[in-house]
């Protein structure tokens, strides 16, 4: 067998001093050109799963808007954060990313059927909703379930006023609302993270109350998408999920109706979902909030900070077995 | 190999990445309508990102026959724990601003923070073991042994994310798998080492 003999000369012996430093420099280039390549590869990862697509939209603005309420002594929530930190899950669950993905979503025309228990069901067209009752500024706080709030000048009409246009029968004791479940429009409607669409629901009582508002808009403007154009529910007292969007269907029933989230989880999530600092979700406090826009938490207050108007609903209820 | 330290740095500067981008937005207000969710949310995906990345060096390198991949493992360990740090100090800091009756309230009142701080706890001596002279003193064996923690770290830190979510469970679940492949691995590699490592390089039989 052969044997090879090693070579007398070494290689990098026969390789030039200058060819050697070439060499050098371009593995120190292809180095720096490695580094720099897998560093912007990772910061454009970054970039797109951390930040969803920045946009701009703005609504029409809606005349003749009355302010009917002394506005709260707390600071408005900005309108970039109210636009853009939503939970509109038929979108997205990413807060940040509902605006972007909701951006193209179709809001006119628009019918919202009204029925069930009423002497008069009809269906509404959105312009008709418009005009049915002068729009009003409500500047309301928001508590979202999740431990965070804004507070957000409203423009919209009371409930009652929609309600008593259809007479409700004298057996009605709630309202059930539902969402538009499109499959076309909604990315998420396709998957089973929730039972879709969303229903929601009141007492008929809560929904008769002055509070409780049909929101068409706000900042004196309709509604954008992920704010639930072009028609939402406002229930200040209620968590925010209560305040179901984009709703289409109406129905006064004489029992309790189904709720979205009670049926996901019916530990987490009652019927009345009440803002109550002593009542804690299972598995985080609801004693404080963390105000949008403000550095810090804040002590939440017994419905939202607004016992005077709506305790005496609640009056002789347990609101622990009533959550 | 002497490309080792050169890895190290592309790990190195690639695990810097998104700290810098954090830092960048944080001074910037860049942060979106909720800094502290933000910057809570991040550190706490990171975490599971360098975990998750670091436990998988070991399959990587036996299925490609790629030996130098090991001198990585640390430093994505590391770094795994560096943002496991940051997520906690979110947490103390902004989101309790440091009330520690309500901290310690929290931790035992709450599944989900509880598990969070068993996991933080975990890593927290794997990261202290993490150097050549502390590896000596264990000896191998014992040390690896320990270091096996980082799995039970991982389905913790899982765990705790899939608890926290509201109704979303894909990207919790998506980890899940992820560690569930790599831990399967493992024990397929175990009964079947053949079947599951390029094959190493025979040893030369010399030339009489």
């Amino acid at each position: 067998m052969l044997i090879k003999k090693p070579d007398d000369i070494k290689g990098s012996e026969i390789t030039r001093k200058g060819d050697q430093e070439s060499f050098l420099s371009r593995r120190t280039f292809l180095r720096g050109a490695a580094l720099a390549a897998t560093a912007a590869g990772t910061a454009w990862l970054y970039r797109r799963l951390a930040f969803p697509e920045a946009v701009t939209q703005s609504g029409e603005k809606i005349g003749g808007v009355k302010v009917s309420q002394p506005p709260i002594r707390e600071a408005l929530t900005s309108l970039e954060d109210i636009t853009h930190y939503n939970n509109f899950y038929e979108f997205s669950t990413d807060k940040d990313a509902v605006a972007s993905k909701a951006r193209n979503f179709v809001t006119r025309p628009w019918t919202l059927e009204v029925g069930g228990l009423v002497h008069k069901p009809r269906t509404f067209g959105i312009e008709e909703l418009l005009k049915l009752h002068t729009q009003e500024e409500r500047i309301y706080r928001h508590r979202c379930v999740e431990g965070w709030s804004m507070v957000i000048p409203w423009v919209g009409f009371p409930l009652a006023s929609l309600l008593s246009e259809v007479q409700p029968m004298s057996g009605a004791s709630y309202v059930a609302f539902q969402s538009l479940a499109d499959r076309k429009q909604m990315p998420n409607v396709s998957t089973d993270i929730l039972d879709w669409p969303y229903v929601e629901g009141l007492r008929l009582d809560e929904a008769m109350n002055s509070l409780t508002l049909l929101s068409t808009g706000l900042y004196g403007e309709t509604l954008l998408p992920q704010n639930g154009a072009p028609l939402r529910l406002v229930v200040p007292w209620k968590y925010g999920f209560k305040g179901i969007k984009s709703i289409v269907k109406i129905t006064l029933m004489d029992r309790q109706p189904p709720t979205t989230w009670n049926i996901a989880n019916d530990h987490e999530y009652g019927f009345y979902s009440n803002v109550n600092p002593q009542v804690d979700h299972p598995r985080w406090s609801q004693a404080t909030e963390q105000r949008i826009g403000v550095f810090g938490r804040r002590p939440t207050l017994m419905f939202n900070g607004y016992a005077d108007q709506v305790a005496s609903l609640y009056t002789g209820m347990d609101l622990r077995a009533n959550f | 190999m002497k490309d080792a330290s050169f890895h190290k740095l592309l790990v190195f500067v690639n695990g810097l990445v998104p700290l810098a981008f954090l830092g960048w937005d944080a001074y910037h207000h860049q942060l979106g309508a909720n800094p502290t969710e933000f910057a809570t949310r991040t550190t706490g995906v990171l975490t599971l990102v360098f975990l998750t990345l670091s436990l998988a060096v070991t399959p990587l390198r036996k299925v490609f026959g790629q030996p130098w991949m090991a001198r990585v493992r640390r430093m994505l360990g590391l770094f795994s724990f560096g943002y496991g740090t940051l997520h906690l100090c979110t947490y103390l800091w902004f989101d309790k601003a440091f009330q520690w009756p309500v901290i310690l309230a929290d931790i035992g009142k709450r599944p989900f923070i509880t598990v969070g701080m068993a996991t933080f706890l975990i890593l927290l001596p794997l990261a202290i073991t993490s150097n050549n002279r502390v590896i000596r003193w264990m000896g191998g064996q014992r040390w690896n042994k320990l270091h096996k923690l980082a799995y039970l770290a991982g389905i913790l830190g899982v765990v705790h994310y899939y608890m926290l979510v509201k109704a979303d469970t894909r990207v919790p679940l998506a980890f899940g798998g992820a560690l569930a492949i790599l831990l399967g691995y493992r024990l397929l590699n175990r009964w079947f080492p053949r079947w599951t490592e390029w094959p190493s390089p025979k040893p030369k039989t010399l030339p009489h």
